[in-house]
């Protein structure tokens, strides 16, 4: 059996990853056509690339079935409950940052903290008849932040892309996303709270607590482990 | 583990001898609709209960517990006074501690009765008592009403005793607002800014979403008029820490609580409910010499118990939940009830916990 390696199979993600390998002395590359989800190693043997979408990564870790994955901070904490206990941090990359925050409109002036949003939310549901909607995709991450934070009277709304427009479109009054730079919440006449960073993200090298590993899996392992100890 | 038809049986054994005591049965759909659940509990209920959904009905939980559907079933075609007793699983979402069941059985017991709420908190808490006669059990009581009325009477502005009573079940927020309304928090630069201004100050930003500019000002207004206002007196807030840290058995928790009321007068009514109830319960042969209270006892359990509140645990097993729990929660019949209201105290039983206890005996 192989050493399986998840990575995410698009974009600038898998490219930077390709690099952050190639670095030390593992190089890792796609075969077949550009369409084709197979991938090669070189550098370490009995290593296998397994090219997947970068949200399916936690789960394909938690399950046992790679040994290795590429993923975010925050996408690991959102899907896996006791993340600790399922998988090993063995490296951040150094790329992906990415802030999960809490944003609200520029106009409310008199929103700066959890202190204020839980005030307005509780005046927003006496005014509208209903709780103060924030659009995310994280919803553990936000729920159990804002449960710590003894925030009241809001309610989370499933939105998986376009996150920023919700609040224009009326189907949410804020939102709880991942920003790097903040420029998209600008745009979209939004702002941080001062006390919202909910989780500071960035791509990670993972390993499974649950996968198996035998004599094959351990010699790769080891082999990996060196060669990234050594060009730190 | 005990056997689940053992834990069965016992259920059915239980709440016969809740019928016995005058309850009627009652049976509740397993499926609740969310909505009522969320707008009680809010978001955090979907931390605990198992949500699912279907295009007709949209979203519906696992029964979380039975409180909520009985006290809907008694507001829609209840006679009164009533009892009522029941039995059922109950479901639990577990993140965190797969040691703790998703599913139980939970064996329950209400009384919705307008007269003499001491004589029904005593009587619910002597029938649950003698219920886990034998077992190795702690008694923890407490009454949330004492706190609530500490608050309630506390020389500040309405806005501020509000916020408080909101996060009453939220220590940590309670803690934070009541640091911020007695000027121990520093006041942030941002908020020291918008408070040097004066007249309306919206319209500088683009308005965008359904939180209009109106409503932005008025809280502008509210944080402007909260600035005015003075802060809770340190006797105030000195006294009310006291009072939060109460634990001891009920004689000297009311002795200490009755010197508290020296500076807080506004508690005496709620001292005078719980002398009542003391007396009510003696009369039914609790041992109140030796029954531990604690002032703020249930304010992190499901928030709608305000006033007596109680629970039984294994001594030898902290990481067990109650074997027992429960309380008052005439503002969740408040709150169900669309106008109408009614007191109403109850509890519950865990048969499962029961036998592992007895097991281990």
């Amino acid at each position: 059996m192989t050493l399986k390696l998840g990575v995410p199979s698009k974009g600038r993600l898998m490219e930077k990853t390709f690099d952050w390998f190639a670095k030390r002395g593992v190089t890792l590359s796609r075969t077949g056509s550009d369409r084709e989800y197979a991938g090669a190693v070189e550098g370490v043997s009995n290593m296998e690339l397994v090219l997947l979408s970068a949200g399916e990564i936690p789960r394909e870790l938690a399950a046992g079935r790679i040994h290795l994955g590429v993923t975010g901070t925050d996408l690991v904490q959102e899907k896996l409950p006791r993340f600790e206990q399922q998988v090993e941090e063995l490296a951040e990359l150094g790329f992906g940052h990415a802030d999960l925050v809490l944003a609200v409109p520029q106009c409310w002036i008199d929103v700066d903290t959890l202190d204020d949003l839980d005030a307005a939310a509780s005046a927003f549901r006496a005014v509208h008849g209903h709780r103060l909607r924030i659009a995310t995709k994280y919803h553990r991450l936000v729920r159990e932040f804002l449960t710590d934070a003894g925030v009241a009277d809001y309610q989370l709304v499933d939105s998986q892309g376009a996150t920023e427009g919700t609040v224009k479109n009326e189907t949410a009054e804020m939102v709880a996303d991942i920003t790097s730079t903040g420029e998209t919440l600008r745009a979209n006449h939004l702002k941080l709270l001062g006390d919202g960073l909910v989780l500071k993200s960035q791509a990670t090298l993972w390993r499974s607590r649950v996968a198996k590993y035998g004599t094959n899996e351990k010699a790769a392992l080891n082999t990996l482990l060196d060669l990234l100890e050594h060009r730190k | 583990m005990a056997l689940r038809s053992d834990i069965q049986a016992r259920a059915a054994q239980l709440r016969v001898r809740f019928e016995a005591a005058g309850a009627q049965v009652v049976d509740t759909p397993l499926l609740q609709p969310a909505g009522i659940l969320l707008d009680l509990y809010g978001e955090d209920i979907r931390a605990r209960a198992y949500v699912t959904t279907d295009a007709l009905r949209g979203e519906q939980m696992l029964r979380p517990d039975f409180t909520v559907p009985v006290v809907e079933a008694h507001m829609r075609h209840g006679a009164e006074p009533a009892r009522y007793t029941y039995s059922g699983e109950v479901f639990r979402r577990q993140e965190m501690d797969p040691d703790r069941p998703n599913e139980y059985l939970q064996v329950g017991y209400e009384v919705f009765e307008r007269d003499d709420a001491a004589a029904a908190d005593a009587e619910v808490f002597s029938l649950f008592a003698l219920q886990v006669r034998g077992l190795p059990l702690r008694a923890a009581t407490g009454d949330i009403g004492i706190l609530m009325a500490a608050v309630e009477g506390l020389n500040t502005t309405e806005k501020r005793k509000a916020a408080l009573m909101r996060h009453i079940w939220r220590p940590r927020r309670f803690r934070s607002l009541l640091d911020r309304f007695a000027g121990r928090t520093p006041v942030p630069e941002s908020r020291k800014k918008l408070l040097s201004t004066e007249g309306d100050l919206t319209g500088s930003a683009v308005e965008v979403g359904k939180r209009r500019a109106a409503e932005v000002q008025a809280r502008v207004e509210a944080l402007r008029e909260d600035a005015k206002a003075p802060p809770i007196s340190e006797n105030e807030l000195l006294a009310l820490e006291a009072l939060m840290a109460v634990r001891e058995t009920v004689p000297f928790a009311t002795e200490q609580m009755r010197d508290i009321a020296v500076d807080l007068p506004q508690i005496n009514p709620a001292l005078d409910r719980l002398d009542a109830r003391t007396a009510a319960m003696k009369a039914r042969g609790v041992d109140v010499e030796n029954l531990d209270f604690e002032a703020a006892y249930g304010r992190t359990s499901m928030e709608y118990y305000d006033g007596f509140v109680f629970g039984f645990y294994a001594e030898a097993r902290p990481d067990l939940p109650p074997v027992a729990s429960g309380g008052r929660y005439d503002a969740l019949t408040r709150r169900l009830g669309e106008g109408e209201e009614i007191p109403a105290v109850g509890g519950v039983l865990r048969p499962d916990l029961m036998l592992q206890l007895e097991e281990v005996r």
